[in-house]
């Protein structure tokens, strides 16, 4: 169905360096690109960031088409910040199309933020597309320990997220296997105006409310069961260890990151 | 209302690293008032199967036929299909979402553009069908009722719309004894008194030899076997290889015979034992 073609969010199992990498450091990796894609103002740059997103997708032995879907779902926020940024930027005109004028100034913008669109969505999908939830979130909790005696709660949001994302596909799945239960009955997802297709909605909304309730129900009671507590005096089954290849990959993002955004 | 598949093959998530071959090659015919059976292991292919009898899902490959009309062209009303063909899913009473019980089991004639008389109507004899009560329950939220009853309730959703054909996924699954009992009653009277084809998917050998005429074992997402009870069961070996067993009765009279006693082994059901037990022991009971 349609759902199974986002590519967001998803994880893609595979064995290669970048699957390989501690999740901190693709964690802290992602941030500096997104520091750097802010920092950088100039193509030059971005050909560069573009580069280097080219190379880890290179590296983590994905296909590119499959990377690249993931640009679909933004497809209409993407063409907006172009289209915005183009129309509506003052400066020296281009050309007029009845209401529409085009700067100069405003095709550059908009090309700019187009690309820096692309660049961030697909740099950060890189990392959730390489990196499991168990691993994100372990990575997660691991890096937002130091601010837990400051009252911040690592391991409990740690863990929110944990189940976040592990209910993403189960929740998926189930609207899906609603929707067809429905469908079997005649309901209509696809047809009528804005208020018709709200209403049909209920059928499909109301048992999925009743049944993220009753998961949530039961995951609580599993959890209790099983001895969970809170994050207090929890071990872990897989600890994070920095490998040689994580020095290595930190030392050459944290050197392209300055370089690049100094210079460019 | 015959089902035909032609060289059906379908392919879960096609063009991703994920794809996987749920169906391959799969061609049958279901005749007009047939009793069919499927079984098979978890994940041989069932459920997507079923789902291609009303056009939930559509083959990678291959044809579909439902009453005559190809599901697979364009512009085919899939919507009317589904009036025709009911198919009632794994746990339907996940699907329940009306604020009355009315208004639930109404929901699949009402949007096959009914007035509203005839919907009631409908719904009254859907509810008889299961063994509930019009007039105590049409105000009730289904949301009240136990667990079996809401089973029912989701069951007398479908066959409000009364189709030709009924699709079951497992209708007994999470049920005691005494509900599974009744409910594969009640489908067998339905089967009977409305002479609709009725497709029951199943993990109980025991379900499937008592009711259907007709099994379809699947495996791997092909036909393995396909023929009446008797035949299928006569292949004992080939079942137990692909995970699957025999009725326990069935199994009973196979160590019988093993350890010496000739019985007929083509025995499916309690009475056929007894009968046969009997009659080889040549004496009175």
């Amino acid at each position: 169905m349609r759902f199974r073609n986002l590519t967001i969010g998803q994880h893609i199992p595979g064995n290669s360096v970048v699957h390989r990498l501690d999740p901190r450091t693709k964690i802290l990796g992602t941030t500096l690109l997104i520091v750097l894609l802010f920092a950088v103002d100039g193509f030059i740059g971005y050909a560069l960031a573009a580069l280097a997103i080219a190379a880890v997708v290179h590296l983590s032995e994905l296909p590119w088409r499959y990377v690249l879907r993931g640009l679909r779902p933004l497809l209409v926020i993407l063409l907006l910040t172009v289209g915005l940024n183009v129309f509506l930027t003052e400066g020296e005109v281009i050309f007029r199309l009845w209401f529409l004028t085009v700067t100069r100034e405003g095709l550059v913008r908009g090309l700019m933020m187009g690309t820096r669109l692309v660049l961030l969505i697909m740099g950060t999908s890189m990392l959730t597309l390489t990196t499991s939830p168990i691993q994100l979130t372990d990575g997660i909790e691991t890096l937002l320990g130091p601010f837990r005696r400051i009252g911040v709660p690592a391991h409990e949001l740690a863990m929110m997220m944990t189940i976040a994302l592990r209910f993403i596909p189960t929740l998926l799945e189930e609207t899906e296997k609603i929707m067809k239960a429905q469908m079997a009955r005649g309901a209509d997802f696809q047809s009528g105006g804005l208020m018709q297709r709200a209403k049909n909605l209920i059928p499909l909304l109301v048992p999925l409310f009743v049944s993220a309730f009753r998961r949530a129900d039961e995951l609580a009671i599993a959890m209790e069961a099983r001895g969970y507590r809170g994050g207090q005096g929890r071990t872990k089954f897989r600890e994070l260890r920095f490998q040689r290849i994580d020095a290595v990959a930190m030392g050459l993002s944290i050197i392209f990151t300055v370089v690049v955004g100094i210079l460019f | 209302m015959s089902i035909r598949l032609e060289n059906v093959s379908f392919r879960y998530l096609e063009d991703t690293p994920m794809e996987t071959d749920a169906l391959t090659d799969v061609s049958l015919e279901i005749e007009d008032g047939e009793f069919v059976g499927i079984i098979g292991p978890t994940g041989s292919g069932k459920s997507t199967l079923i789902q291609h009898f009303n056009g939930l899902l559509l083959p990678t490959s291959g044809k579909v036929w439902v009453d005559g009309v190809d599901l697979t062209a364009k512009g085919t009303q899939l919507r009317l299909i589904r009036q025709k063909v009911g198919m009632v899913f794994q746990y339907p009473e996940h699907q329940l979402f009306g604020e009355t019980i009315l208004e639930d089991v109404g929901f699949g004639p009402r949007n096959g553009g009914l007035p509203e008389a005839e919907v009631v109507e409908r719904v009254r004899r859907a509810l008889a069908y299961v063994g509930l009560d019009f007039e105590e329950l049409k105000d009730q939220s289904p949301f009240e009722l136990s667990g079996g009853q809401k089973r029912r309730v989701a069951i007398a959703g479908v066959l409000a719309m009364e189709p030709s054909v009924l699709i079951l996924d497992e209708p007994t699954a999470g049920l005691d004894p005494k509900g599974r009992e009744e409910i594969l009653d009640e489908i067998c009277t339905i089967h009977k008194e409305r002479g609709i084809t009725v497709i029951l998917v199943s993990h109980s050998m025991e379900d499937v030899a008592r009711l259907a005429d007709r099994l379809i074992v699947m495996h791997r997402g092909r036909v393995a076997l396909d023929g009446t009870p008797v035949e299928v069961f006569r292949q004992a070996d080939t079942l137990k290889s692909l995970g699957l067993g025999l009725p326990q009765v069935t199994e009973l009279m196979h160590e019988l015979k093993a350890k010496g006693l000739a019985v007929n082994t083509d025995i499916l059901t309690v009475e056929a034992a007894e009968e046969e037990i009997v009659r080889v022991m040549g004496g009175q009971r």
